[in-house]
């Protein structure tokens, strides 16, 4: 997957954890937490999200990677870059 | 009010909200149960497949968000429509209640299999690995949980919990308020019953195995107590959640009353894990009575827990003979023929539907009677057309359940 395939997933979960917001502005490079409302719960919504999808692993001490759209792409890339997109 | 009870423990009903199979506030639910119109319809379940159920369909998002509805439960969204509901009939204005001084207190017949059940469905895709098993399960499977979503949706900081009382669950969450509210735990408490139990496979293919499941090639005519063809029980989502008040504060504020707690009781068979038993059933309601200080004929209307099982039906109508013997002013009906059996909320929900006769004097009927089973002939049974009546002034609420737990609610006109 490109990165801007893992951009698209990402996306994709976050359409299903936060069916209210609007997407279409969110910002790569600003904390997701400041423009979604997101708690931990959600957060974890994600990681569950990628394991079940792609088998990816994400330890707890790098949840921090998930911070914003960049770093999270960022984050992954190297993990996901021989995958398939589902 | 309770006999002996002082004046400023006296407990009044001021707010009603409910979610039914046959309508989604309590003018439409009434409205129902007087046109004779059903809730039950064809639903087919995981497993189980095709049956028939009580399926609700009020607005969801009406008090939720999306986000809200994909987080909690399916019994936490039933909760939070009807607290809202409630509230906005009580008329009290919410934007100034302390809300450490409300509690909530909620019935329900079970919680958790809802949840449990999706996980392992969706777990047995992934090879019964747990670290796929979802870190939702435990927030929405804590037995709190309706009443805690509650909490979270009107954001009450005073006590919140559910009340396990099987099929009784719905009385004694108001009955739970309003000891709460003569206690002086809370000032006003949102009391009730709530069931999700549409959604779990389990509970239909328990009944099922147990011979009491009901089917019938019409769905609106399966619930059908004191009928000789009754073959058992539809299960119904639902709920029902009373804003409760003491009387002087009701007052106070010119509260609307839709009636006053004037006696209850609870009880138990310690007889056998799912038959009932007629004489603990008939203690039950004796010690209602006793305590709101009546007597039986002095009752207008009785609310039955039948549920259409060929034992249960017949137990109750004895246990009612014990009770009321040929009293002239006492008619008997049942609300679970119109909507099936709504579980945790059956209780609460099936008083509701009673509540406008102390207005307009009319007691619903039992529908689906083509022919009584002379073991269920009570003889102020009102069949299949509601019944207009002198008076009504007093309504016996009965509502049982599995491991012998009895509850009885009396309400009066005020």
């Amino acid at each position: 997957m490109t990165p801007v395939e893992i951009k698209a997933v990402i996306l994709d979960i976050l359409e299903g954890i936060a069916p209210d917001e609007d997407l279409s502005d969110l910002k790569d490079d600003v904390p997701l937490r400041e423009q979604l409302e997101l708690d931990s719960m959600d957060f974890l919504d994600i990681v569950m999200e990628l394991r079940k999808r792609y088998r990816v692993q994400i330890p707890e001490d790098d949840y921090v990677q998930l911070a914003t759209m960049n770093s999270t792409v960022n984050y992954l890339s190297p993990m996901m870059k021989d995958l398939e997109k589902a | 009010m309770i006999a002996g009870v002082d004046e400023r423990s006296r407990i009044v009903i001021t707010g009603i909200g409910l979610a039914s199979p046959n309508g989604n506030n309590l003018a439409e639910f009434r409205e129902s149960l007087l046109a004779g119109r059903s809730g039950v319809r064809p639903y087919e379940i995981r497993y189980v497949g095709k049956t028939v159920a009580g399926v609700c369909g009020f607005d969801e998002l009406r008090y939720q968000k999306r986000k809200d509805l994909r987080r909690g439960t399916r019994a936490g969204s039933v909760g939070i429509y009807c607290a809202n509901e409630a509230l906005l009939d009580s008329g009290i204005d919410w934007a100034n209640v302390d809300k450490s001084a409300v509690g909530i207190y909620i019935g329900v017949t079970e919680h958790g299999n809802v949840e449990t059940e999706n996980e392992i469905y969706e777990l047995k895709g992934f090879d019964y690995d747990t670290q796929f098993w979802s870190h939702h399960h435990n927030p929405r499977t804590v037995a709190n949980n309706p009443a805690g979503e509650i909490s979270l949706g009107l954001g009450i900081t005073g006590p919140h919990y559910t009340i396990g009382a099987a099929c009784a669950a719905g009385n004694a969450g108001i009955i739970q308020g309003a000891q709460m509210l003569r206690l002086g735990e809370c000032d006003v408490a949102l009391a009730g019953g709530v069931s999700e139990s549409i959604h779990t496979f389990g509970i239909f293919a328990s009944f099922k195995s147990q011979g009491a499941l009901a089917s019938h090639a019409d769905a609106q005519r399966a619930s059908r107590p004191f009928d000789v063809d009754r073959n058992g029980i539809v299960v119904a989502e639902g709920g029902c959640i009373y804003v409760l008040e003491r009387y002087a504060d009701a007052k106070r504020r010119g509260a609307r009353i839709h009636g006053e707690i004037a006696g209850y009781a609870m009880n138990s068979d310690a007889s056998d894990f799912v038959l009932p038993n007629a004489e603990r059933q008939a203690q039950c309601v004796a010690k209602a009575l006793e305590r709101a200080g009546l007597n039986a004929d002095q009752v207008d209307i009785v609310s039955t827990h039948a549920t259409g099982t060929a034992s249960g039906d017949e137990q109750e109508c004895a246990a009612l003979r014990r009770v009321f013997g040929d009293s002239p002013r006492t008619s008997f009906n049942n609300a679970k023929s119109f909507i099936g059996h709504t579980m945790g909320a059956a209780g609460a929900l099936e008083l509701a539907g009673n509540l406008p006769a102390f207005s307009d004097k009319v007691c619903h009927a039992t529908i689906n009677v083509d022919q009584l089973d002379p073991e269920c002939a009570l003889a102020g049974l009102v069949i299949n057309e509601p019944r207009e009546q002198k008076q009504v002034d007093v309504i016996l609420n009965n509502s049982f359940g599995m491991l012998g737990i009895n509850s009885v609610v009396i309400v009066k006109r005020i």
